[in-house]
């Protein structure tokens, strides 16, 4: 699915930064032993410092550390000495009512994401922090002002999370979603975090403007909140962008705001407005001490980080002979290297490829390369059509096995053109307008009714025909009248 | 007695931990109704805590070097299960599901703890003028205050109501009590003693001392407290140093210098020294060299500006630190319209007034467009305090002042004026700044027949040579200050 973008439609440029927020996949919390675990009974993961009581002090826990020099690492940022800052403000959910983040300080300076086209979107900083618990509002249609009571799971209080702060490079829904997308890849392949976000565990709020193409300078801003999906995130950019260019076109002007995408009705919504907009008084959190991780741990942790999703693009699509962009589904899917393996054994990229996009979404199974690269081989010597090879496939991913014998149980050969030739003059003969249709029609009938002769021999031949072959037919034959 | 005296008997099996314990409560008993230095007393528990020290010493165990030695805790130390108030109406009905680091570790060492006593509110004052609990009376002439805000726990040890207790220095809150009282009050190097479970005032300042009637009694205490915790990220990283072993080496040859700045005897510097604390404190001089010590005038100059980033740096660090106290989780909730509503209202009942004027002030040091000239600035004036401090020590092994610029003030004299209580800190503060150690012994009376305090300072990781110093004091004062029991 494609998000319209506006400049496609009418000179106007969208401009998005995103910030993204991941837990941290750490067995305990950011600042003490309480447990970091998804969907427990409210308040069970707590103990005095997560519940911020008075007199208890953070411990920074040294594993998320390591995650977030990972992170920093796989975004190619400088990974720095970094302190910790107080950002100051109330609110129930948040213990202490103060953020523990950091500030002028983040362990990770700047750095790039490659998204699979091979762009570099710009990363500005990507710093630790802690998380906030959750509130539930009840009564009042469950918003605070207006609710007659409310409850606070501290929970997730105090979970560790990066915040991953990109530069103003994303210019549509779609560059968001790739961005978000590939953000995610390269958090689950470290294990930083398991990039959930209908579980909440990655959150995006995204910065969007619009200028007129050819504009050097940013317009005014608006930060939404409250994006739940790379569908929602989409949906947001097109609404806010094309809410931004109609205020802008009718004379008015873009307040700098933080809004709301709602996402039952598709809009965003005023949330608070610059004037309103919090004074976070942050200043350096005086219970802890600068961490300054030592370049022998750096690299130490660097020469523990497995290859990353642009990596591996780069060298499946070196290997088959394509564009990494045409390498992306395969690596999102983590069949890379199972495609490289069956390369290696002598299969044709191509074929592979196809496979691997086509017939292994749901993954390898029980399929060795061995077995892939025999069952390329045998398509491509044509022992076997292209659908035979599909049913073969799926057998394989289901129980393993050899192809050649899996073929066999399905009764697989293939049958020989003259026999070919035979059930396409008896198609021809009862479909004589689809036949006339496909000899005079320009390219498009022509392509629609060989598909339409090459399904029913296929129906006719149970699968058994080769798809290509009885194309040559009809070509063959076409030419000849 | 003395607490290491006690302790010996304890262990020895000459006394009971529990007889000691009844002497003590007796004590209490007497004299509280006078002095006010509790907010509770927990006498049951102490009793039955006394017990089981004694079952150890039948047993044959080693009950701990603090045996049966009672320990009153100034009131913002978490004591699990028992109420900890800060001296605020706001943390009305909390039990701290926890104990504070010094807590286990008094337990550890066999110490009996008596009782929460009483302080400023949130640790904010110098007279224990602002409790929401009433004042504290000082034992040495009740129509005066004890100084603050530990002078619940400087009056219990003066009183004789316990041998030892804790309090926690900010900007003088242990020594300048100590002063007021006559007893001795350290605070340790920043690091020293772990904060995990003290109710925090101002983070970067906060440190937890002894007070105690001699200062080997300090030293005792001190030791059974300090070294590493690893729940406090600003803990140093070393264990508790020797204080006992060093007491009696003097101070032959240590060199030692009395600041000019902070002592009203120079020619710059701040004023408001009562005479008859500054010839104590030459006296005290005297006695150093005396004892072989080289004694000489020290220049610190930016310790007059010590004050004033203190008087900013406090309340901003206070200001995030009583955030927390909104009504939600625990203490006082007052039920409002709305959550916003509950905060304001919560805090606005809870806070006393010297509270809510420091979080007023520290929010404002850090609003946005405020912070370099304020808080930033006031940094910059830390940092020059601490560069003249490791200047001053290139010449000086230790550092002397008064702890206080006057004996005991009468109660009432100075809850009006802020600026004039804040002044009673002058000459405390600048080493919570710089996070060195410092110390108040008793050095005779003023004219009023008040005790007066000198304050000996070190450079950081520095209390045995300043132990050392204070032993020497304590010997030419004419021995263990107090009342005896």
């Amino acid at each position: 699915m494609t998000s319209e973008t506006v400049s496609e439609m009418d000179g106007w440029e969208v401009v998005i930064g995103l910030e993204v927020h991941a837990e941290l996949a750490t067995a305990t919390k950011l600042f003490s032993g309480a447990r970091n675990e998804f969907g427990g009974e409210p308040n069970t993961n707590i103990d005095p410092v997560s519940l911020g009581l008075p007199g208890s002090l953070p411990v920074l826990n040294e594993k998320a550390v390591e995650l977030a020099i990972r992170v920093g690492l796989a975004l190619n940022c400088s990974v720095q000495e970094s302190e910790f800052a107080r950002k100051n403000y109330f609110y129930p959910d948040m213990p202490k009512d103060f953020q523990i983040s950091q500030f002028d300080q983040p362990i990770n300076g700047e750095g790039w994401l490659e998204l699979p086209d091979g762009r570099r979107i710009g990363i500005e900083r990507a710093h630790l922090e802690e998380d906030t618990g959750k509130s539930t509002h009840v009564g009042g249609g469950g918003r605070i002002h207006e609710a007659s009571y409310s409850l606070v799971d501290y929970n997730r209080a105090g979970v560790p999370l990066i915040e991953i702060v990109g530069k103003p490079d994303l210019r549509s829904g779609d560059d968001a979603r790739a961005y978000v997308s590939e953000l995610r890849s390269i958090l689950v392949a470290i294990g930083a975090s398991d990039g959930k976000m209908e579980e909440g565990s990655m959150r995006v709020d995204c910065n969007v403007s619009v200028r007129p193409v050819g504009e050097d300078e940013l317009g005014t801003r608006c930060e939404v909140k409250n994006i739940n999906s790379l569908r929602s995130l989409g949906r947001a950019v097109t609404y806010e962008s094309r809410r931004q260019v109609d205020l802008i076109t009718s004379g008015q002007k873009v307040d700098q705001q933080t809004r709301h995408w709602n996402e039952e009705d598709g809009r965003t919504h005023t949330l608070r407005s610059k004037e309103e907009a919090f004074d976070y008084r942050y200043f350096p959190e005086p219970d802890l001490v600068p961490v300054a991780p030592s370049a022998e741990w750096i690299d130490e942790i660097r020469a523990a980080m497995p290859l990353l999703p642009g990596e591996r693009r780069h060298r499946l699509a070196e290997e088959a002979g394509i564009q990494p962009a045409a390498a992306a589904l395969a690596v999102e899917r983590g069949l890379d290297g199972l495609a490289l393996a069956s390369m290696d054994l002598g299969a044709d990229p191509a074929r592979v490829l196809v496979h691997v996009e086509n017939n292994l979404a749901d993954g390898q199974g029980a399929l060795t390369a061995d077995a892939f690269a025999a069952l390329v081989s045998m398509e491509t010597g044509g022992d076997l059509t292209a659908t035979q090879a599909k049913t073969v496939l799926a057998d394989l991913v289901d129980s393993g096995g050899d192809p050649a014998a899996v073929a066999a149980t399905h009764g697989f050969e293939t049958m020989d053109t003259s026999e070919l030739e035979g059930f396409v003059d008896g198609l021809i003969a009862e479909h004589p307008d689809d036949w006339e249709a496909f000899v005079v029609g320009d390219e498009d009938e022509r392509r629609k009714k060989s598909g339409f002769f090459v399904g029913q021999v296929m129906k006719a031949t149970r699968g058994q025909a080769d798809g290509r072959v009885v194309n040559e037919i009809l070509e063959r034959l076409a030419a000849g009248t | 007695m003395s607490a290491l005296s006690l302790a010996g008997s304890v262990r020895s099996g000459e006394r009971s931990a529990r007889s000691i314990v009844e002497e003590h409560l007796a004590a209490i008993a007497d004299g509280e109704g006078q002095i006010h230095a509790f907010n509770l007393v927990t006498a049951d528990a102490a009793l039955e805590r006394a017990d089981r020290v004694d079952d150890v010493v039948a047993q044959g165990g080693d009950p701990g070097l603090l045996a049966g030695v009672p320990v009153a805790l100034k009131d913002n130390m978490c004591t699990r299960g028992v109420p900890t108030t800060c001296g605020s109406l706001i943390l009305d009905g909390w039990r701290p599901p926890y104990d504070a680091t010094v807590v286990e570790r008094l337990d550890a060492a066999g110490a009996v703890i008596i009782g929460k006593t009483n302080m400023d509110e949130f640790a904010m004052g110098s007279s224990t003028e602002n409790s929401a609990f009433g004042p504290t009376f000082n034992p040495r002439d009740t129509t005066r205050v004890p100084g603050g805000s530990s002078g619940g726990s400087a009056a219990a040890v003066a009183a004789g109501f316990t041998p030892l207790s804790l309090g926690s220095d900010t900007g003088g809150s242990i020594r300048q009590p100590a002063a007021l009282c006559g007893v001795v009050g350290v605070k340790p190097t920043y690091g020293a003693v772990s904060r995990y479970g003290l109710v925090a005032f101002a983070s970067s300042l906060d440190q937890i001392g002894p007070f105690a009637r001699n200062v080997a009694d300090a030293a005792l205490l001190f030791e059974a407290v300090a070294g590493h915790d690893p729940l406090d990220s600003t803990s140093i990283p070393v264990s508790a140093p020797d204080l006992l072993g060093v007491l009696d080496r003097g101070v032959e040859g240590l060199r030692v210098g009395v600041i000019e700045e902070i002592s009203g005897s120079g020619p710059t510097g701040l004023e408001g020294f009562a005479p008859d604390v500054q010839a104590r404190l030459a006296e005290a001089a005297e006695a150093l060299a005396a004892a072989g010590a080289v004694v000489e005038k020290a220049s610190v100059p930016s310790t007059v500006f010590g004050l004033s980033a203190y008087y900013v740096i406090a309340p901003a660090e206070a200001s995030s630190n009583l955030a927390r106290f909104d009504g939600v989780r625990f203490g006082l909730r007052v039920d409002a319209e709305n959550t916003v509503d509950m905060n304001a209202a919560t805090r606005t009942a809870g806070f006393g007034d010297e509270v809510k004027r420091r979080i007023m002030l520290g929010t404002y040091a850090l609003s946005a467009g405020y912070y370099d000239a304020y808080y930033g600035k006031s940094q910059k004036v830390r940092t020059l305090i601490v560069e003249d401090f490791a200047r001053a020590y290139q010449s000086f092994d230790l550092l002397l002042s008064p702890t206080a610029p006057t004996t005991a003030f009468p109660i009432g004299e100075k809850v009006d004026d802020p600026m004039l209580m804040y002044l009673n800190d002058v000459c405390t503060i600048p080493s919570n700044l710089a996070g060195h150690p410092a110390m108040s012994v008793p050095f005779g009376v003023g004219d009023d027949g008040l005790p007066v305090g000198v304050q000996v300072l070190a450079p950081a990781n520095g209390e045995p040579s300043m132990f050392r110093a204070a032993a020497v004091l304590e010997a030419a004062a004419g021995g263990s200050a107090g009342v005896a029991l």
